[in-house]
């Protein structure tokens, strides 16, 4: 009964987390994953600072990273389950949930902390 | 009284190497995980810059130690493939309606207390966008989106 509850939520929250991953993810990983770590562009410490603590930058990245994992838990837990042909159904789906879960609630104390 | 018989063929766990569009099925879930690995690392980062400048610098030049540099590199090739493939699903997915949409009345078998009647409803025709503008209107926002997070992070 909750499980039926849950699945359109747990779907809604996969299709945000597709949908802020298709559009914000390829140029943070350019960024920060790349032309930063390589030496291509060296943004000034204090000015990531001031961005990072702004409000809404928390905001967006408390929404963004929450909808990420939860779009990941999703997923995995149907190639799991599809793809290995995993019988583990219960145990599989709680792990990718409690794991985004769990992410989730670091990333809220990660910004409210900042 | 047994539980009837039925027949599952079964199915090989490499059932996805059997056709190359399994196999992009495949590659396009596993993408979730590159989302997740880019989740930690985002976060990663924010905590070392809320350390300070000394904090900050270990880490990018964890970041820049090959194996990350390599994985970073895998997850854009993955993000990538995520981006393109979600943009081409989201017309199959949803509807989308321009200017040229309109209501329309109509009726609807609802059910009321166990029993079925007819209702009067409204519903939106017309105007549906074909889905080559819905893609390239997504990549326009991807576009204004990048542009956004590069200045705000480089000026």
């Amino acid at each position: 009964m909750t499980k039926r509850h849950l699945e359109p939520i747990l779907w809604l929250l996969f299709s945000g987390g597709g949908v802020v991953s298709a559009v914000f993810l390829p140029i943070l990983v350019v960024l920060f994953g790349l032309a930063i770590p390589l030496g291509l562009v060296q943004p000034d410490y204090n000015h990531l600072h001031a961005v990072v603590s702004y409000w809404l930058t928390r905001l967006v990245l408390l929404g963004l990273v929450v909808l990420m994992l939860f779009h990941w838990a999703h997923r995995f837990r149907y190639t799991l389950h599809d793809g290995l042909q995993l019988r583990w159904e219960t145990p599989i789906a709680v792990l990718c949930y409690g794991a985004a879960l769990l992410g989730s609630l670091a990333t809220l104390v990660i910004v409210l902390t900042l | 009284m047994s539980a009837p018989i039925t027949y599952r063929q079964p199915v090989s766990r490499l059932w996805w190497l059997k056709k190359r569009t399994y196999l992009l099925f495949v590659l396009r879930e596993l993408s979730s995980i590159f989302v997740a690995w880019f989740a930690v690392f985002l976060m990663i980062m924010v905590v070392a810059i809320g350390r300070g400048e000394a904090s900050y610098q270990n880490f990018v030049n964890w970041a820049a130690s090959p194996v990350v540099i390599m994985i970073n590199v895998i997850a854009l090739a993955f993000l990538i493939l995520h981006t393109v493939t979600w943009f081409v699903l989201t017309p199959q997915a949803m509807v989308v309606r321009g200017p040229g949409s309109r209501l329309a009345l109509t009726t609807k078998e609802v059910n009321v207390e166990g029993r079925w009647v007819s209702a009067a409803t409204a519903v939106r025709v017309g105007g549906r966008l074909p889905a080559a503008a819905v893609i390239a209107s997504q990549y326009a926002g991807l576009l204004v989106v990048s542009a956004f997070i590069a200045w705000l992070v480089l000026r």
